[in-house]
């Protein structure tokens, strides 16, 4: 996982709450033992018909929204399943940021975890920005260093994010590595206190 | 100022704490299974780590399992995954319940008979519904396969302690509502987001009356509020359910563990960040008529009216999800006829469960339009509910009595349910497509689908009549 300070992109706007990781990637798509090439499947029954062809209706197959990597969403996005095979397809597909008034805490982890950024804004806020992004192109800047989401139109809101998952991701640090300078600690824990 | 069980368990786990960080907290147990963990183990490959505390890690095989054939495995990625968790439970020396095993069934069924869900544990496992575990008064939640990773190589998470919310449930319930229908009716009360950053105790007089089945109903759907876990403090029921499990400690070893069980129950001063009350007089038997599970009834209402909803994201929600289970708003649950009846999952498919609907079932027959389906959620549960002849009462009533697994919870084998068929489930979500493409999922308790498979449509269990006339 690489760092990174600001991302800068095109929008699509998914109005819809409560979007579940059954949506996100269907379990037919969740038997391969790999991390890439899930971005095919995203939003697979949404996104085609039954019979297979392009659901026109579907934001993300509307001409103007493709090559989007800003996915501006409503409440709730990423409830239900644990699969951290969402955030693999969405940024597989090109996304790097999702912008919701909430996440579901397992897929905001999951995202973190993934170098994907969660923003989180107020709801009045992501209805601004759905509205603008709808039925036209839009681009907003994220900038992780100074907390921001903004466009060239003078719109700015200011994001929460942990100081310990912004230095992450500004490095790209690996987590597992960190926790493993740790091992004097851990070790002990389990002499002393672990549950037998 | 008194400690909640959460408060308690935290504390106890603490490995690291650091100024601007969450907390390192230690995992006492690590469940795995066949579809969140390949990835991780080739990350830790491919970094040339190892599993730190094999002995702290179990794994089983439930997600694609085949219920028919156990053995005909007809997609090879499928099967390629299945075969990939025997080979990573080999290298790094994971006990691993598998196909063979008589041990085998659904990760959060078998780590409970096991016995290998204790009191005052952290549990993790790749998996949302690892919260069901909470029903022993342990730290239960799911994880990423990130996570996964992490835990394997480090037998720890970085993690923020959660809030605590407090569900109190006073009254009575009314004969054949269940547990099913009390976390149903929380959710149809409080949605689906209620509890985002919280761990949810479950306490009061229900809950304290209830078996060991019926609370980890109720603690498996707390991901369905939004909540990573949900928790009961352990008691005298607890502990006669662990008594004689494989993995708890045995004779003076078992006693010495209640002793410490007992210190864990939230004390009576402890206070929460939040606390629900629900009146259990006032539920009824439930029915889930929507695309996500707050988007249920009782079966005696009707589906909402547009008009009524309170603001415009919740009236597109509800016009998008009738319009997908083919229903129209102002109609009758108990109008609604269903094709299929599945009696499964983590949340129901224990052998109390069996037995609920067997006692529905026995002498009666499955309405000749409904395919019905029992999938028992462990090999050790199947032979159980053999042994009492309940397998025989589902045969005769025209069920399938299949092979234990996930199975049409999300139809991840070739359990599924055809694109505009409606379906009663005892599953736990009704998520668009969850049970295959186009796919109709009612959620209901083990009981109403039995009664269901029975009419070909929903009946209200707690009405005397309806269950004599069938």
């Amino acid at each position: 996982m690489s760092g990174f300070r600001t991302i800068a992109g095109k929008t699509v706007a998914m109005d819809r709450a409560n979007v579940d990781t059954d949506q996100i990637i269907p379990k037919q798509f969740l038997k391969r033992i790999e991390k890439t090439g899930f971005g095919q499947f995203l939003f697979y029954d949404w996104r085609y018909t039954q019979e297979g062809e392009e659901n026109p209706n579907f934001e993300l197959n509307q001409p103007a929204n493709q090559g989007a990597s800003i996915l501006i969403a409503n409440e709730n996005f990423g409830c239900g399943s644990s699969r951290e095979h969402a955030p693999w397809a969405l940024s597989d597909y090109g996304f790097k940021v999702v912008i919701a008034p909430s996440f579901a805490d397992i897929f905001h982890q999951n995202c973190l975890k993934n170098g994907m950024l969660p923003v989180k804004l107020q709801a009045e806020e992501v209805a601004y920005l759905l509205e603008k992004a709808t039925n036209q192109p839009y681009h907003l800047t994220i900038d992780l260093e100074k907390e921001t989401v903004t466009d060239n139109n003078g719109f700015s809101a200011s994001f929460p994010i942990t100081a310990y998952w912004k230095r992450m991701l500004l490095n790209g640090w690996d987590e597992i590595e960190i926790t493993l300078q740790l091992e004097g600690e851990i070790a002990q824990f389990e002499c002393s206190n672990a549950v037998k | 100022m008194g400690k909640t069980i959460i408060d308690k368990i935290w504390e106890k786990h603490i490995v690291h704490q650091e100024e601007g960080k969450p907390e390192l907290i230690y995992i006492d147990l690590h469940l795995v299974h066949e579809v969140t963990s390949p990835q991780a183990f080739s990350g830790l490959r491919m970094k040339n780590r190892t599993v730190r505390k094999p002995e702290r890690t179990f794994a089983t095989m439930d997600h694609n399992v085949p219920t028919d054939n156990r053995y005909k495995i007809d997609d090879p990625v499928a099967l390629n995954q299945m075969t990939t968790l025997e080979k990573n439970c080999l290298e790094f020396g994971i006990p691993l319940a598998g196909m063979d095993s008589p041990e085998q069934g659904i990760v959060h069924v078998i780590g409970p008979e096991l016995g290998l869900t204790q009191p005052g544990m952290t549990i993790v496992c790749g998996d949302s519904h690892t919260s069901t575990h909470g029903a022993f008064g342990a730290i239960a939640f799911g994880i990423g396969t990130s996570e996964v990773e992490h835990v394997l190589a480090t037998q720890t998470l970085w993690q923020t302690k959660p809030k605590t919310l407090k569900i109190e449930i006073t009254g009575q319930l009314r004969k054949r509502v269940t547990s099913k229908d009390v976390i149903l009716y929380i959710l149809s009360q409080h949605g689906v987001n209620f509890g985002q950053g919280y761990i949810i105790e479950y306490c009061g007089e229900v809950i304290e009356r209830m078996t060991m089945e019926e609370r980890m109903t109720i603690c498996n759907m707390s991901i369905e509020g939004g909540a990573r876990a949900g928790l009961i403090s352990p008691d005298e029921t607890t502990f006669s359910y662990l008594e004689g499990k494989k993995h708890v400690p045995k004779g003076d070893a078992f006693k010495k563990a209640v002793m410490q069980w007992k210190e864990l129950a939230s004390d009576n001063d402890a206070v929460f960040d939040r606390t629900i009350t629900v009146d259990a007089n006032a539920i009824t038997p439930m029915v889930s008529w929507g695309t996500n599970p707050s988007m249920t009834s009782s079966i005696k209402d009707s589906i909402p009216y547009v008009k009524d909803c309170k603001n415009e994201l919740e009236q597109k929600s509800l016009e998008r999800a009738i319009d997908y289970m083919g229903l129209k708003e102002g109609q009758n649950i108990a109008d609604i006829e269903v094709q299929h009846v599945f009696i499964g999952s983590c949340t129901n498919s224990r052998l109390e469960d069996l037995r609920q609907a067997a006692e529905i079932v026995k002498g009666k027959n499955v309405h000749p339009t409904v395919r019905a389906l029992v999938v028992p959620g462990s090999q050790q549960v199947k032979r159980q509910a053999e042994s009492e002849g309940l397998d025989a009462i589902f045969k005769k009533a025209g069920f399938e009595w299949r092979e234990s697994g996930c199975s049409m919870c999300l139809s991840m084998n070739n359990d599924i349910v055809p694109s505009g068929q409606h379906c009663a489930s005892t599953s736990n979500r009704n998520f668009e497509g969850r049970q295959g493409t186009g796919a109709r999922t009612h959620l209901v308790s083990p009981v109403m689908a039995a009664a269901a498979a029975l009419y070909g449509r929903f009946v209200d269990v707690s009405e005397k009549v309806a269950v004599e006339v069938i």
